[in-house]
């Protein structure tokens, strides 16, 4: 029968019992609820070997990606290793450049340590050794490019993102944990339209996820939009620009909140400039990054104007209580 | 014997109701509040629990566990009686909507209805 290995020690799985079954019965007792596929409290990884389709029934497609699977539905055909849905690797990168993007938002540049592997639109959690605080950024980066880039919004008081602006040198060593997050481009429905929303930084991940989309050989249309509070807030105008221009595909709209609009520009509140401009959502495929409140609003108005929820994808950068 | 599950389509049918469902429930300014969690994905995964139940599907909920799941709003937000029917609605008219029969309607909102006194703690 299949062993099952989970946090260094091996277990034996008898016929016809879970995954979930089997560790209660070794007395390793995982989160779980409903035991019937449903609640997916029991949501782990397999870190080695492949879980059997039926115990990712009901997962969303980045999960099931990543081997993500519901242990009380798996009853395993091979040995698998498991950790819980959060664990994640440690890693150390050199900050390769630095590039102010506007008068608040820094680019840094990092070597890609070896053995990490990601998704376009996913975030890792940078580490600051001293004394380990650490905070999720997103990665600008494909997994074509021989580095990984991040945008970072300067926050006012804020300790890692003024470190990281003022502080990290060119050719200092940074660690990080990762990658976490499913809000990337999942290969399939190459046709399906995309709608990429994001306010401030949240254009991080969703520049990756348009390249990504782009490089796997997405057809359909790319609606990419950069919200801001101000029109001082926008960046990377010209790259996307270039983008747009090489890639039919793709449209890239900025939206301003208020003051002075920049040309083909939409004003006013991002999630009604986006349901104005593109009208019925049903059938698209939604990405949405950035500003957390902002991101709801968007999640609940493309919802109501027909996305369907198991086709959004969110990050919402909430920042870190106090404390 | 064909179950109700098997009757109105199991999973699939799930998975159609899930966002006209979901749609109603947050539309409706009665009942929006109990569901307008911070992650609007997590809810809606709520709904899709709430529906098999509601079908007849294959689930590991007791009453226990209804009353419990649901107490704090009970207590907390006060939850009560007109919700639960606001909801039954919603869920009448979701299955409408679908093309669900009228007799295979009644056998669900039955089903959902048996929970009422475990869900509103009474
Ligand atoms: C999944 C995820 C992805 C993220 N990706 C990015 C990214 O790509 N780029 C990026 O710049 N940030 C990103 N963030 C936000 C980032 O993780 C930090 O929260 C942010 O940089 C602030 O950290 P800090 O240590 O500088 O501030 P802290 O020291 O934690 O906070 C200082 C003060 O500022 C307040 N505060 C913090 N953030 C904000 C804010 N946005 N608006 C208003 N007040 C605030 C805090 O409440 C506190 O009072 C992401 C967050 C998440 C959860
Ligand atoms: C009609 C009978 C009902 C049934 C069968 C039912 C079923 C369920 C189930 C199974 C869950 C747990 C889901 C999970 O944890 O995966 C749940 C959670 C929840 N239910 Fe109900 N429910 C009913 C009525 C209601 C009503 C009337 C309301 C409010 C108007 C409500 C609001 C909620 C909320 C907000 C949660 C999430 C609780 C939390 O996460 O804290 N439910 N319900």
């Amino acid at each position: 029968m299949p062993d099952i290995s989970f946090e260094g020690i091996t277990y034996d799985c008898a016929a016809d019992e879970t995954v979930l079954d089997s560790l209660t019965r070794h007395g390793v007792l995982l989160p779980s609820g409903c035991r019937s596929g449903s609640c997916h409290a029991c949501k782990v990884k397999a870190i080695k070997g492949k879980p059997p389709v039926a115990s990712q029934a009901g997962l969303r497609e980045p999960l099931k990606e990543q081997n993500y699977f519901l242990a009380c539905m798996c009853k395993p055909d091979e040995a698998l290793e498991i950790a819980l849905a959060d664990a994640s690797d440690k890693y150390s990168a050199t900050v390769i450049e630095k590039s102010w993007l506007n008068d608040t938002v820094v680019r840094i540049r990092l070597t890609r340590p070896e053995g990490f592997n990601y998704r376009a639109g996913q975030f890792i959690n940078l580490l600051r050794t001293s004394d380990q605080l650490a905070r999720s950024y997103s990665l600008a980066s494909i997994e074509g490019d021989d580095f990984l880039e991040v945008h970072i919004k300067r926050v006012p008081e804020g300790r890692m993102s003024n470190w990281l602006c003022d502080e990290l040198q060119q050719d200092q060593e940074i660690s990080f944990f990762g990658p976490s997050g499913s809000c990337f481009y999942v290969q399939g429905k190459a046709e399906q339209p995309l709608l990429l929303a994001g306010t401030g930084t949240g254009l991080a991940p969703l520049y990756g996820i348009a390249r990504d989309a782009i490089r796997a050989g997405h057809t359909g249309p790319i609606q990419l939009f950069h919200a801001s509070h101000g029109a001082e807030g926008l960046y990377y105008s010209s790259e996307l620009e270039q983008l747009a221009a090489a890639h039919a595909q793709l449209t890239c709209t900025a939206c301003v909140l208020q003051g002075d609009i920049p040309e083909g520009a939409l004003s006013g509140a991002v999630d009604a400039a986006v349901v104005n401009r593109l009208g019925d959502l049903a059938g698209y495929r939604v990405f949405l990054c950035g500003d957390a409140p902002v991101v709801e609003l968007m999640q609940r108005s493309f919802f109501f104007a027909g996305a369907s929820m198991q086709d959004i994808y969110a990050d919402a950068f909430s920042f870190t209580p106090a404390g | 014997m064909t179950t109700l599950f098997e009757k109105i389509g199991g999973q699939a049918s799930v998975n159609a109701a899930i966002d006209p469902f979901y749609r109603r429930v947050l539309g409706d300014p009665y009942v929006s509040r109990f569901f307008e969690g911070v992650d609007m994905v997590k809810q809606a995964e709520k709904q899709r629990t709430f529906l098999t139940m509601a079908f007849g599907g294959p689930h590991n909920y007791s009453g226990l566990d209804m009353r419990k799941g649901h107490k704090h709003l009970v207590h907390e937000m006060g939850l009560n009686g007109t919700h639960f029917d606001h909801i039954l609605a919603h869920l009448r008219s979701t299955l409408a909507g679908l093309g669900v029969g009228e007799a295979l309607i009644a056998e669900v909102v039955a089903v959902a209805e048996s929970t009422r006194a475990d869900v509103l703690d009474l």
